[in-house]
């Protein structure tokens, strides 16, 4: 059952990228990729001082099951697992992780850059970043594209 | 019949509430219930060309009928345009 060789978490809490890493160990997998996207302390020029990430957090963790699967389907892969966090999250610490566990390398680099790329495209999250003399809500997603 | 309707991030913002419940009659379609929201909520106006709607947490176009109990989501947008704009 493809369900058990997935993990889509939506957390208030810092990311555990021993337990990611943990959660797709699989005997069958000579590869791992850990993507670890952290928050950054300028954007466009501004420096950032606070971001906040809020979802609409029934909708994004079926939007990333959706996305874990369509990987499975595509690839040789082992197990999927992604995690976003929410809420303030410091400057330098991960808000997104997506591990990917495969036979062989490529798959699973190939499989983690997919689901990211999508994961910024189609789920509901968005960010608050605040900056000296301001505030703006941004979709994840930083270029064209976004939901249909 | 009712519908629930989500705001979220610059949308729940700017209206002040995270969620709201609209009574129709027969059953409308996403952009009528869009209409309606902006004229309880006009600050909602500047929003009509970059929102995007999901209905029972699948996304949805403007011409999607709605029926009774479902949870219908204005989702903010999520990329260039209005979404720039600096509070």
């Amino acid at each position: 059952m493809e369900q058990t060789r997935l993990v889509a978490r939506i957390l208030h809490n810092p990311i555990d990228l021993g337990e990611m890493l943990a959660m797709v160990s699989d005997p069958s997998c000579g590869a791992t990729v850990l993507f670890v996207g952290s928050t950054r302390d300028h954007n466009e020029g501004r420096q950032v001082l606070e971001l906040y990430y809020e979802a609409y957090e029934e909708m994004a963790r079926k939007e990333m099951e959706r996305i874990a699967q369509s990987a499975l389907a595509q690839w040789n892969l082992g197990k999927i697992a992604v995690a976003h966090r929410l809420g303030h999250v410091p400057l330098g610490e991960a808000s997104v992780a997506v591990a990917v566990s495969a036979p062989h390398r490529s798959e699973a680099f190939t499989a983690a850059r997919y689901v990211i790329d999508e994961l910024k495209k189609t789920v509901p999250i968005w960010k608050k970043e605040v900056f000296e003399g301001g505030q703006v809500w941004i979709g994840l997603q930083s270029g064209s594209g976004g939901p249909k | 019949m009712t519908v629930k309707v989500r705001f979220f991030a610059v949308l729940r913002e700017r209206t002040g509430v995270s969620s709201t419940v609209l009574t129709f009659e027969g059953s409308p379609s996403v952009h009528e219930a869009w209409q309606l929201l902006q004229q309880q909520y006009p600050v909602l106006g500047p929003f009509s060309e970059c929102v995007t709607f999901a209905v029972n947490r699948e996304y949805v176009n403007q011409h999607h009928r709605l029926h009774d109990g479902d949870e219908l989501a204005l989702i903010p947008p999520v990329s260039g345009g209005c979404d720039r704009e600096v509070q």
